[in-house]
């Protein structure tokens, strides 16, 4: 592919992103490598069909919905940015990252690691997660193997001892509470990011 | 009487225990000495017909007068003195916790340890040799049950995401620390003014790597007391348990060649194979004797009263073997607990699981707590030959190895790890790295004749046991709440945990597969799914084999909340009138809604219901049951999941068939079915019912037990019963389980759904108390 800056040169506004992100150059050209191999028809931009030759997604329960988190609302396309956007969550988080007070959350932030996933669960963005909405995701979680009872019990109990406000709903911020004790950091950071 | 004099009581009588432990060995070995003397030949009997100093055994028989009561302590002896020790060291065991103040700050081993000191001096005074630990004894008997236990409630998550750390410490971190201690020893050895010249460089790395072992069984006790946080915990004891493999390796190898004096590069290339061998075959030889144990267990579901035995026996037997081609017991047991803990958990039943979980917690203290005496003992009884240099050298370099040691992998580890390790974590680390019992045996187990400085060797063991013991021990408590580490969470996991928690594992094998990384969570992956595919079908029996962990977790949430609720006094009568109920959900600290919580009140209260019902009519029941060794009195729940499961899907299509059938469902009128169809569905999982939603007349009926006529029954306050009357018509999940209602069939209590008043009269006569006839009519366990 020619030297390495001949590679990172192609990426437009390679600056904007390393600031926003926080990858180093060298991830960067990692993930635009993947990009690439990805990128079946060298459009410049990946469509769905293109991740659908990923093939463990397609044994993985939520693969369409992690496919569907990359596309924002309505579009087809993901371009390398919101690519490196949305894979920018799962950095596992520096210690050592100076906070700014008026910098905005870095995206690879505990906050924005549950949103993502919060978002991943509420599929019709309204806010929450409805009890519906948790069915579906126990249902593709579980396949087969539990008959609809079984699960609606379970997601009648998990709404129920997540849900403070009693709108029979879980919203981001019952979502986090329950989470509280679960180590995102360490869940939701891939080491290939690091 | 006030509890200073109970104390008191208890205390003497431990004491007098102790006292008596002496008088009876010294007793037996008198007897020895008394039968040695008179025989000639030594203990027992002898055939030979010149005995001439035989007495008693001898040719002359002359008669005696026959011996009414007569003294035969011999025969007994060993299994005597064995219970005598056990009895001591569960009295003392129980006497520290009945001074609460000395066991906050002083942790059990110490206080273990000085008894064992105080009882072999004890002993030595009275005239008798106290026993020395022998190192069969502890390898083979009282150094298993412990790492079982430890193995088999392994915390498998924690320990397989920190495996890299892990196994860092546990060899490279023993590595360095036995060279380090043993080439340093073995430099000051040389100095002039010690006499220790004479120890080679081959037996200092010995000594070394005998010393620079961390020992589990110290560990798992004072950690155990501080409670420190997850991550910690298994650091240090994952570190313990994994580095037996290097040290049975490096143990093997400088005895080997200590008399020769001379290591070379093919021994140490052997060596290096040695111990992946070692290791490696371990842990095989302990995965093969798991998934035995998983198989077996899948057919024990007809002999429940031996299950447990089958967990003991193949995890002693893995152990066994391992010992025998000299691989690492430990890894072996390790691996053979965590291998088969989930299959047969899947397959035995409640009772044997709580038997397997406790014998095992038992063993596992009454083991810890007498190798603590008998390192006690052994020093009292032991030859030492103090050194000082020796000693105080070793101390310092056991200490100074080991931080050395962790902080420098710690500045490797951390380029690796997500969640780096702190200064604090290490100090914990450092520190933590107590040495025990297994480097005294190691060092017992040498043979004086190579080893001439042996007894120095045990000396200086022993101090540093005592050292890290009592020092470490003593002061890692106060420093942890100094330095504000991270306690244990003591919550337990919430449902809503659990499925975040899946629910992020595949979301971040998703993302891992998109960067076309094969990380762990790959793998991880990978191996569920063939561990659901292929080895669950083999080896869990029946329905369980397609049972989702999700499933299965929330099976035991629910259950463990049932229990909770029984017994936390939601089983006797309950004032009618009181608003907040026992009902599960209400049992959490928030307010739950009339109308959302209707339909789940109906499966926890039917739940909740059935368990109070349960444990107040199993009373009756088991008077009337003969006591047969073989079998336990039958627990419905766990022995019928199984058909439970199978039963209610069966119910619910025959459900779905009625409710189309019929449009208008009145109680008096039978609907067409078996009585046993009928009791089986009233006996329908209560967990997984969800009354179906049926047209809108049904009545239903609603089981008021607040009924004054019969003090035995539980009255479960139902609050919505004034309001619900009108909500339900309209309101579709409530529709009802249909029933029968032939008179006088105790399983009606069972019912639970909401009724008009005079359906109540009918049920009341039913719900009266069915005395001992009634009782008789349930053969069957309470649930089919």
């Amino acid at each position: 592919m020619g030297s390495s800056n001949s590679t990172l040169s192609k990426i437009p506004n390679l600056g904007r992103l390393i600031e926003e992100t926080g990858f180093t150059p060298a991830h960067i050209k990692r993930l635009y490598k993947r990009f690439q191999a990805l990128d079946k028809g060298n459009k410049g931009y990946l469509s769905p069909q293109d991740f659908g030759s990923v093939k463990e997604l397609a044994t993985n329960p939520i693969g369409d919905r992690i496919i569907g988190a990359f596309f924002s609302q309505g579009q087809e396309t993901v371009d390398f940015h919101s690519f490196v956007r949305i894979l920018a969550h799962f950095r596992p988080l520096d210690k050592n990252r100076a906070k700014r007070p008026d910098s905005p959350e870095p995206i690879n932030s505990r906050i924005s690691k549950l949103r993502f996933a919060f978002q991943l669960y509420d599929q019709d963005n309204d806010g929450k997660i409805s009890r519906d909405e948790l069915l579906q995701v126990l249902r593709t979680m579980l396949e087969m193997q539990v008959t609809e009872e079984q699960l609606e019990s379970i997601a009648d109990r998990t709404i129920q001892e997540a849900d403070l406000d009693g709108d029979n709903a879980i919203s981001f911020d019952e979502f986090r509470k329950s989470l509280e004790k679960v180590n995102i950091e360490h869940k939701m950071s891939s080491r290939f990011l690091h | 009487m006030s509890c200073w004099t109970r104390r008191g009581l208890l205390l003497a009588l431990a004491l007098g225990l102790a006292l008596l432990v002496p008088m009876a060995l010294s007793l037996g070995a008198a007897e020895k000495t008394r039968r040695s003397v008179g025989n000639g030949h030594g203990t027992g009997v002898t055939l030979r017909p010149d005995d001439s100093h035989g007495d008693g055994h001898g040719v002359n028989k002359t008669k005696k007068i026959f011996p009414v009561l007569t003294f035969d302590f011999a025969h007994v002896k060993i299994p005597f003195e064995i219970s005598l020790w056990v009895l001591l060291a569960s009295l003392m065991k129980l006497g520290f916790h009945l001074i609460p103040r000395l066991s906050s700050i002083v942790p059990e081993s110490c206080l273990l340890i000085v008894v064992g000191l105080l009882v072999g001096g004890l002993m030595k005074l009275v005239g008798a040799a106290p026993p020395e630990l022998q190192s069969d004894v502890f390898f083979l008997y009282l150094l298993p049950p412990i790492i079982l236990d430890a193995g088999y409630f392994l915390p498998i998550r924690p320990f397989s995401e920190n495996l890299g750390t892990i196994l860092m410490f546990a060899v490279v971190g023993t590595l360095w620390n036995s060279f380090f201690i043993g080439g340093l020893l073995y430099a000051v050895c040389q100095i002039e003014g010690t006499d220790l010249k004479s120890i080679g460089l081959l037996p200092c790395f010995l000594f070394g790597s005998v010393i620079s072992a961390v020992d589990p069984v110290a560990v798992l006790a004072v950690f155990e007391e501080i409670h420190i946080n997850e991550l910690l915990h298994i650091l240090v004891f994952g570190e313990s348990l994994l580095n037996d493999a290097v040290t049975v390796v490096l143990y093997h190898l400088f005895e080997e060649y200590s008399g020769l004096g001379m290591v070379t590069f093919l021994d140490v290339f052997l060596g290096v194979i040695c111990f992946l061998v070692v290791s490696l075959g371990g842990v095989l030889v302990g995965a093969f004797y798991g998934l035995l144990a998983a198989f077996t267990s899948r057919f024990a579901s007809h002999t429940r009263v031996i299950e447990p035995l089958f967990v003991f026996v193949y995890s002693y037997m893995s152990y066994l073997s391992a010992e025998v081609f000299h691989l690492s017991g430990i890894m072996a047991l390790i691996a053979c607990g965590a291998v088969m803990r989930p299959y047969v958990e899947a397959n035995i039943s409640h009772k044997s699981h709580t038997t397997t979980k406790y014998f095992l917690k038992m063993w596992s203290s009454v083991s810890e707590t007498l190798i603590f005496i008998f390192l006690g003992v052994s020093t009292v009884a032991g030859l030492h030959s103090w050194n000082w240099t020796f000693v105080t050298v070793t101390i310092i370099l056991c200490l100074v190895a080991r931080v050395l040691g962790v902080m420098g992998l710690t500045f490797v580890i951390n380029k690796f790890r997500i969640v780096k390790l702190t200064n604090k974590d290490q100090f914990i680390i450092a520190y933590g790295g107590l040495r025990g019992a297994i480097a005294f045996s190691l060092g017992y187990l040498l043979h004086p004749e190579e080893f001439p400085m042996r007894n120095m060797f045990l000396t200086t063991i022993i101090t540093v046991v005592f050292f890290t013991v009592f020092v470490q021990g003593m002061t890692i408590r106060p420093l942890v709440d100094l330095l504000a580490v991270k306690k244990k969470q003591e919550t337990k996991r919430s449902i809503n945990e659990e499925i975040h928690t899946q629910f992020l594992d595949h979301l971040l094998t998703g993302i891992e597969d998109i960067c076309g990384h094969y990380g762990h969570h790959h793998w991880k992956d990978k191996l569920n799914r063939f561990n659901k595919k292929y080895v669950k079908k083999c080896l869990i029996a029946g329905e369980r084999s397609k049972e989702p962990q999700l499933i299965a977790f929330y099976h035991k949430m629910e259950m463990k909340q049932a229990i909770e609720l029984v017994e936390s006094g939601g089983g006797v009568k309950l004032p009618s009138a009181v608003p907040s109920t026992v009902s599960m959900q209400n049992i959490q600290p928030k307010k739950s809604n009339s109308e959302r919580a209707l339909p789940q009140i109906s499966k926890s209260r039917e739940e909740e219901i059935r368990k109070i019902l349960r444990s107040n009519l199993q009373k009756t029941r088991q008077r009337l049951r003969s006591y047969n060794r073989h079998t336990l009195v039958g627990e419905p729940d766990e022995d019928g999941w199984n058909d439970l499961l199978l039963k209610r899907q069966k119910i619910m299509d025959m459900d779905k068939q009625i409710s189309r059938m019929s449009n208008y469902l009145t109680v008096p009128a039978p609907p067409p079915e078996s009585p046993t169809l009928s009791r089986s569905r009233l006996a329908s999982d209560p967990q997984h019912y969800v009354p179906k939603p049926t047209l809108g007349n049904v009545p239903i009926i609603k089981v008021d037990l607040a009924s004054p006529q019969s003090p035995e029954y539980v009255s479960v306050v139902d609050e919505f019963q004034k309001e619900a009357v009108p909500l339900k018509e309209e309101d579709e999940d409530a529709g009802g389980l249909t029933m029968k209602v032939p008179l006088g069939d105790p399983k009606k209590e069972e019912q639970e759904q909401q009724d008009g008043g005079k359906e109540q009269q009918r049920l009341m006569r039913c719900l009266s108390d069915p005395g001992p006839g009634g009782a008789e009519e349930e053969d069957e366990p309470f649930l089919p």
